[in-house]
């Protein structure tokens, strides 16, 4: 068993929104994207340890005199999350190290329910080591081999990267926020050229389970785009499932409240783009 | 009861402008059954019955038909009926009428039949030369009769384990109509139920809440190959049934003691258990031996139902409350549903009730070597601030896994049944499997029975983001809305009527007497 350590968020044990089938859900934590649209900004920085959110705990959960560390009392902590609303540097003192021993074992009560685990965050490839260990131990498990072993990423991730995964892993969600490269930088901070390698490479080694297009009404929700994006995805692999997502301002920062929701209308006018495009696996959430 | 009261019940049912004449006939019955004296049973026990620690569920005074019948259909199929004067039926239409005949002349405490039979098995055997368009037009009618005949919502039909075009199409069938009747529920046999039909079932929980999911191999290793899930889903053998169902109100029963939690156990509990085994027994005897229903009923004289496959069933609900009652009383902080030392406690207190409910000799229940069968009853509508069965109160649910967890254990014990319902984010209309993954997986908890209520509320997760008990805690009210009954949702949705008016569908068992 790989002593590996995998910083955690957070795990959900039942999902039904995050791959086919009822799954275990792995959030890791930091992120290497810093989306304006972010549900989950707490999950995008490590803690650095700072302590400011030490002082702020209504319930005195949290300690850092004992070392370098902040440390959370879990029987305190109430998960009142005053902590991440203090947070200078979006991060969390919640998230937590574990092995992958630790994970197995919240696994395994699961299984018989679950039709696999899928690992997000944060962005899951930014610990590629550990997760790659965690689905070689998932696969090699008489109890757990059945699950299949998923991945929600931003797509950054190297082909290097992804290659240390290819054999253990059997798909991954890869979320397109944008085709056009200045509004990729615009919502995320970051280029999308690695994004577009590793939709072409995944597809070509048969591990592309599905790509989310994020719609962001003022930014990438324009019919144009729409088809542009739609002509170089069929590019890639013309019978790929893709998830049409409206963003929604559910936990995002303040910065972001500005940003309309996208409308059912909008999304079913956009899908009708990629179904002319003749993609048959779609879905609108 | 005096003559004056009498006379003024009589007339508030004659002039109750909200039951049909059906209700009022039905009620005016009751009341007249009411007016003789109870059979004979201990001054304690009377006690106990008054202050409802122990409960008839208002069967009457005078058993005069067993609560639960559970008619050998297939039986009545293949021989007529000299009674009803009719043939064995020949053909399709043929069997559909006959059954419809039949479920009318059916005895219960309701007046209304609560099996309707293995409808997918009953009739297969007709549907060789059907086409898929006849059977659909045929069964359609047959469910839209049985829903205006039968208007009752513990009328129960039975389908699965193995797929079949009847099973098919009575699920295509439920989808379009969103009938209340007849309440349904799936045989599942991991082995033999393919994920397809689970899926099918699945779709159609979407739509109508129904079916129920029922532990096919668990059932058979308890109750043997034939045997029925019927009213509110209790398990039962065909061609049998139960004489009567009493029930324990564990939560006022853990209100009487006062000592440890272990002098609960082995003395407060088995005293009010055994008072509800002298309820049972003296109901059953009058029922057997006083209105003699097993000498002159048709359905015993032609075999479709037979005594020695009857038996009585020893209800229990509040478990929840007693827990909770007995944690506080001996300074504990846990309560039933947190995955700790509650949760153990109503382990302990099931397997006891059970024990005590194997060791107590019950007449006339041959159907269960003599004894009663043990019954996680889920409430009527006179219940307040007692949770139904063995259920974790409404609110309070822990997530579904630990939900599951939970009350699987108590599962085994329930012979007669047991019913949980587990909340699932509203998002799984999109992705059925997900669905079929937690049934099966449920089943090897050892689940016996259970549904799904499809939730939606402002923070479910509609794609890979986490939600945090911060903002849920926001939102704490939300658990206002999980209290509405099922049953009451799902009648005003379905009935498209307010209280004050006249209801067509009522459930009966549900709501025995008249509203107040």
């Amino acid at each position: 068993m790989s002593t590996a350590q995998g910083q955690l968020n957070n795990t959900v044990t039942f999902s039904v929104v995050d791959g086919p089938g009822n799954r275990f859900v792995i959030f890791l934590q930091g992120c290497n994207f810093n989306c304006v649209t972010c549900h989950n900004p707490y999950t995008i920085a490590t803690c650095t340890n700072c302590g400011v959110c030490v002082g702020m705990c209504p319930e005195d959960a949290l300690s850092i005199e004992d070392g370098p560390l902040v440390v959370v009392d879990a029987v305190a902590c109430t998960l009142c999350d005053v902590c991440i609303a203090v947070c200078p540097t979006d991060s969390t003192p919640l998230s937590r190290w574990v092995t992958i021993e630790d994970l197995l074992a919240e696994i395994r009560p699961v299984a018989p329910f679950i039709s696999g685990i899928t690992v997000s965050g944060g962005e899951a490839t930014q610990q590629s080591e550990f997760v790659a260990a965690l689905f070689a131990a998932i696969k090699h498990d008489e109890h757990l081999s059945h699950l299949t072993t998923l991945i929600d990423s931003n797509g950054a991730a190297s082909l290097e990267v992804w290659n240390r995964l290819i054999d253990v892993m059997d798909g991954a969600m890869i979320d397109l926020k944008a085709l056009d490269p200045a509004t990729h930088v615009t919502l995320t901070a970051r280029e999308n050229d690695r994004v577009l390698a590793t939709i072409e490479y995944l597809a070509q080694m048969d591990r592309l389970y599905e790509v989310r297009l994020l719609i962001v009404p003022g930014y990438n929700d324009d019919l144009d785009t729409m088809h542009r994006t739609a002509v170089w995805l069929r590019s890639v692999d013309p019978s790929m499932r893709i998830k049409l997502i409206g963003y929604r301002s559910h936990g995002v920062r303040s910065e972001a409240l500005h940003i309309p929701q996208a409308t059912n209308e909008l999304l079913e006018k956009l899908a009708l783009v990629l179904a002319d495009h003749g993609f048959a696996h779609l879905t609108v959430v | 009861m005096l003559m004056d009261e009498f006379v003024d019940k009589a007339r508030a049912i004659v002039n109750d402008s909200r039951l049909t004449f059906h209700q009022r006939r039905h009620y005016l019955a009751a009341l007249a059954e009411n007016a003789l004296p109870y059979p004979t049973v201990s001054a304690e026990c009377a006690e106990a019955l008054n202050k409802e620690i122990i409960s008839d569920l208002f069967e009457g005074h005078a058993p005069y038909r067993p609560r639960y019948v559970l008619p050998d259909y297939e039986l009545a199929l293949q021989q007529g009926s000299e009674h009803l004067e009719l043939d064995p039926p020949r053909d399709l239409d043929e069997a559909i009428t006959f059954l419809l005949i039949l479920y009318t002349q059916i005895p219960s405490i309701t007046g209304y039949p609560v099996y309707l039979g293995d409808i997918d098995s009953l009739l297969l055997p007709y549907v060789d030369d059907v086409s898929d368009a006849d059977l659909r037009s045929k069964l359609r009618l047959f469910w839209i009769a049985l829903d205006r005949i039968l208007p009752d919502g513990f009328a129960h039909a039975n389908i699965g384990p193995d797929d079949n075009r009847v099973l098919r199409t009575i699920l295509d069938i439920e989808r379009e109509l969103l009938q209340i009747v007849p309440n349904l529920s799936l045989k599942v046999d991991p082995d033999r139920t393919t994920d397809d039909v689970v899926s099918d079932a699945v779709r159609t929980v979407f739509a109508t809440a129904k079916p129920h999911f029922v532990n096919h191999p668990m059932m058979v290793g308890d109750l043997g190959a034939d045997y029925g899930v019927v009213s509110c889903y209790n398990s039962l053998k065909k061609g049998g049934g139960s004489h009567t169902l009493v029930r324990l109100n564990l939560k006022e029963v853990a209100l009487t003691h006062t000592g440890p939690i272990d002098e609960f156990l082995t003395g407060t509990l088995p005293h009010f258990a055994s008072l509800n085994a002298e309820l049972m027994s003296a109901r059953i005897r009058y029922l057997v031996e006083e209105a003699k229903f097993f000498e002159h009923d048709f359905l015993a004289r032609e075999g479709l139902v037979r005594l020695d496959r009857f038996s009585a069933m020893f209800g229990v609900y509040g478990l929840a409350e007693a827990v909770n009652i007995l944690m506080e009383h001996a300074g504990l902080e846990g309560r039933y549903g947190d995955g700790g030392e509650a949760d153990r406690l109503s382990y302990r207190i099931i397997e006891h009730l059970r024990a005590f409910v194997d060791g107590q000799s019950m007449p006339y229940c041959e159907g269960a070597d003599g004894r009663a069968f043990l019954h996680s009853q889920s409430g009527i509508d006179s219940d307040l601030d007692v949770t139904a069965g063995t259920r974790i109160p409404i609110g309070t649910e822990p997530e579904t896994f630990k939900h599951i967890s939970t009350v699987a254990p108590h599962h085994r014990h329930f012979d007669a049944g047991i019913s949980d319902i587990f909340h699932i984010d509203d998002t799984v209309r999109n992705n059925p499997d997900a669905m079929v993954d937690i049934i099966r997986g449920a089943f090897t908890t050892g689940m016996r029975d259970f549904t799904f209520n499809i939730d939606s509320n402002d923070f479910v997760r509609i794609t890979g983001y986490l939600v945090r008990k911060s903002e849920l805690a926001r939102f704490a009210e939300e658990g206002e809305r999980h209290s509405s009954t099922v049953f009451a949702a799902g009648s005003v949705a379905n009935s498209h009527v307010t209280d004050r008016a006249t209801k067509r569908v009522l459930i009966h068992e549900h709501s025995p007497r008249p509203a107040q």
